[in-house]
C-alpha cells in the first residue's frame, strides 16, 4: 500500500455529492399535525357556538380592562413581596444563627406544604376577623368606589397569599443563586478585610444574580396566571371580572376567550422580557479559566447539587 | 543573624506555638511551632494534605484554630487579650486585622463580574475608604509593577491564568499590607506561565515585602527563600535555611518528600 493510493482515494471521496438523511418520519409526523390544527382552526372560527362577535365585543369592556388592570398590578406587587421575603428567607436559611434558619425552613414547610388555594381562603377569613390588620399597607390608587373595609380585606388577603407564598419559593431561587458562587469568592474577599454585608452586597449578590433572574422571569410568568385564583375570594381580577360578565348574560365560553386572550398578551409580552434578559445574564462568561475541574470549592455547579 | 533571645515578639511577622485545629473528628494541625521575622520569605513544603493551607488560612483566620498561640504582627488573630481571658473578636475587628494581611489563592478567586482595575480598587475604597482617585492612580502603579497596564479595563475571564494571578497579587498589595501570604499560586497555571508569576513574587521579596508562600517550586524556594518550612502529617518537621534543608536534610520524612520532586 502507498501513500499515493490513500491520496488519491480521499480526492474521489472528497468531490462526491453528498445525499443527507431524510427524515420521512419527521414528515409525516408534521403533515399529520398540521391537518389536526387546521381542522382545529376552521372549527373555531366556523362554530358559531365561539361567537367572535361577542368576544370581540367585550375584548376591550371596562370591566374587563379594570380586571386585567388589577391582575398587572397583583402580580408585580406579590411579586415584589416575593422576591423581598424570599431573599430574606434565604439569608436566615444559610446563616449560622439556628434559630434563624430553623424559623425559615419551617416557613417553607408551611408555605409550600399547603395548597395556594386554601391559604388563600385562609388569609380571607382570617382578615376578616381582624379588619385592623389591614392598617399600614400600601394600595394602589384610585379604587375608592367599593366599599373599603371589604375591599381592603379582599386585598390584603390576595396580597398575603400570593406574596406569602410567592416568597417561599423565591427563596429556594434565592438560595440556589448565593450557592452557585464559588466558596473562593467569599474567602477572597473577606481576606481583604471586606465586612459580611459587603461581601454579600458586592461580591455574592451581583454574582448570585446570573443564576437567579432567569427563574425569577418564570416565576413572573407563573404569578401572572396564578392570580386568577384570587377570584375565589371575589376580587375582581381578569378572570373574575369576566366571570361576573358571563354570570348575568350566560356567554360564558366567548368571556373566558376574552380573559384568555389577555393573559396570553401579557405572557407573551414576558417571555419575550425573559429573553433578552436571559440572553444579558448569559452564564457562559463567568467560569474562570484556568479553575481546576478537580477543585470543588471553584465549581459552581456542584456547590449548588451539593447545597 | 542576632540571637533567637534578643528578639521581641514585636520583630515576628507571624508568631506560632503549639496551633492546633480539627475539622470535626480530624486533627489536621497537631502542634505547629513557626517564626517569620518581618521582611523575610517564607517558603512551606510538605506533601498534600499536611495541613499547610489550613495553617496559612489560620494566619487571616478564614479557619479559627482550636488550641495554640498565633499571632500575626504582635496581635492574637482572632483574640483580644484582656484581664487574663482572651475573648473572640467581633467580625468588623476580625476585618480590620485581616486588611493587613494579603493572600493569593491557587485558583485565584478574582471576582468575575468587575474588570481588572474594579477588582484592585473594591477594598481600598470599600474598606479603607481611600478616596476613588487615589485609589485608581496606586491600582494603575500596581499595575505597572505586575506588567499589566495594558489590561486594566478588562474582565478576569479575557485573561490567561498567569496575568490573572498577577492581578489577584495587585489586589492584595492594593490594601497595603504587611504580610503576603501565597497558597500554590502557581499550582494552577499552565507550565509556561509560571515565571511570570514567580517573577512578580521574587520583586517583592526584593522589596522586602514579609512573605509566606506555600509552593512545589523548590527553585523557587531554594532561591528566593530565606527560610523553607517542611510540614508533614500537621507539624513542621523540619525547618533552616533553603542551603540547609535542601543540602543536608536531616529528617527521613523531609528527605522523601524531597526525593519526590526535586
Ligand atoms: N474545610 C474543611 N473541612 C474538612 N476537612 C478539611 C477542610 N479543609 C481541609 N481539610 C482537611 O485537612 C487536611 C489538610 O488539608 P490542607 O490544609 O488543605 O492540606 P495541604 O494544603 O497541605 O494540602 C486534609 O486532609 C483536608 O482534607
Ligand atoms: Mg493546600
Amino acid at each position: 500500500m502507498t501513500d499515493a493510493a490513500d491520496w488519491s482515494a480521499d480526492r474521489d471521496v472528497e468531490q462526491m455529492p453528498v445525499v443527507p438523511l431524510r427524515h420521512h418520519g419527521r414528515w409525516l409526523a408534521a403533515v399529520v399535525l398540521l391537518v389536526v390544527l387546521a381542522g382545529l382552526i376552521v372549527s373555531m372560527i366556523t362554530n358559531p357556538r365561539f361567537k367572535w362577535d361577542i368576544v370581540l365585543q367585550y375584548l376591550f369592556d371596562d370591566a374587563i380592562i379594570s380586571g386585567l388592570l388589577m391582575t398587572i398590578w397583583l402580580t408585580v406587587a406579590a411579586m415584589a413581596i416575593g422576591i423581598v421575603l424570599g431573599t430574606a428567607i434565604a439569608l436566615m436559611r444559610i446563616s449560622a444563627n439556628p434559630v434563624l434558619a430553623s424559623v425559615a425552613s419551617g416557613y417553607l414547610w408551611i408555605f409550600r406544604g399547603t395548597p395556594l388555594l386554601v391559604q388563600l381562603i385562609f388569609w380571607f377569613n382570617l382578615s376578616a376577623l381582624y379588619p385592623q390588620i389591614t392598617v399600614g399597607l400600601p394600595f394602589g390608587p384610585s379604587l375608592g368606589t367599593f366599599d373599603a373595609n371589604y375591599f381592603i380585606t379582599v386585598y390584603v388577603a390576595a396580597l398575603l397569599g400570593l406574596g406569602l407564598n410567592e416568597g417561599a419559593y423565591m427563596s429556594e431561587i434565592v438560595r440556589s443563586g448565593l450557592n452557585s458562587v464559588p466558596v473562593g469568592q467569599r474567602e477572597a474577599a473577606e481576606a481583604l478585610g471586606m465586612s459580611s454585608f459587603r461581601v454579600m452586597w458586592r461580591i455574592i449578590l451581583p454574582q448570585a444574580m446570573r443564576v437567579i433572574i432567569p427563574p425569577t422571569g418564570n416565576q413572573l410568568i407563573g404569578m401572572l396566571k396564578t392570580t386568577s385564583l384570587v377570584s375565589v375570594i371575589a376580587l375582581q381580577e381578569l378572570l373574575y371580572s369576566a366571570q361576573l360578565i358571563y354570570t348575568a348574560n350566560f356567554q360564558t365560553m366567548p368571556l373566558l376567550i376574552v380573559a384568555s386572550i389577555w393573559y396570553l398578551v401579557l405572557t407573551t409580552v414576558l417571555s419575550i422580557g425573559q429573553y433578552f434578559l436571559e440572553r444579558h445574564f448569559g452564564r457562559s462568561d463567568r467560569r474562570t479559566a484556568a479553575v481546576r475541574a478537580d477543585d470543588a470549592d471553584d465549581n459552581p455547579a456542584e456547590a449548588a447539587r451539593e447545597g | 543573624m542576632p540571637a533567637s533571645g534578643s528578639k521581641s515578639a514585636q520583630d515576628f511577622a507571624v508568631m506560632a506555638r503549639g496551633v492546633e485545629k480539627s475539622f470535626g473528628t480530624v486533627k489536621v494541625l497537631k502542634g505547629v511551632d513557626l517564626a517569620v521575622e518581618y521582611g523575610k520569605v517564607a517558603c512551606i513544603l510538605g506533601p498534600s494534605g499536611s495541613g499547610k493551607s489550613t495553617f496559612l488560612r489560620c494566619m487571616n483566620h478564614l479557619e479559627r484554630i482550636d488550641k495554640g498561640l498565633l499571632q500575626v504582627g504582635g496581635q492574637l488573630v482572632g483574640y483580644r487579650q484582656h484581664a487574663g481571658r482572651l475573648y473572640e473578636m467581633k467580625q468588623g475587628e476580625v476585618a480590620r486585622q485581616r486588611a493587613d494581611i494579603g493572600m493569593v489563592f491557587q485558583s485565584f478567586n478574582l471576582f468575575p463580574h468587575m474588570t481588572v482595575l474594579q477588582n484592585i480598587i473594591e477594598a481600598p475604597v470599600g474598606v479603607k475608604k481611600v478616596d476613588r482617585k487615589q485609589a485608581i492612580d496606586e491600582a494603575m502603579q500596581l499595575l505597572a509593577k505586575v506588567g499589566l497596564t495594558a489590561k486594566a479595563a478588562s474582565y478576569p475571564r479575557t485573561l490567561s491564568g498567569g496575568q490573572q494571578q498577577r492581578v489577584a497579587i495587585a489586589r492584595a498589595l492594593a490594601m497595603k499590607p504587611k504580610l503576603m501570604l501565597f497558597d500554590e499560586p502557581t499550582s494552577a497555571l499552565d507550565p509556561e506561565l509560571v515565571g511570570e508569576v514567580l517573577n512578580v513574587m521574587r520583586g517583592l521579596a526584593q522589596d522586602g515585602m514579609t512573605m509566606i508562600v506555600v509552593t512545589h517550586e523548590i527553585g523557587f524556594a531554594r532561591e528566593v527563600g530565606d527560610m523553607v518550612v517542611f510540614m508533614d502529617e500537621g507539624v513542621v518537621v523540619e525547618q533552616g535555611s533553603p542551603d540547609d534543608l535542601f543540602t543536608n536534610t536531616k529528617s527521613s520524612r523531609a528527605r522523601a518528600f524531597l526525593s519526590k520532586v526535586l
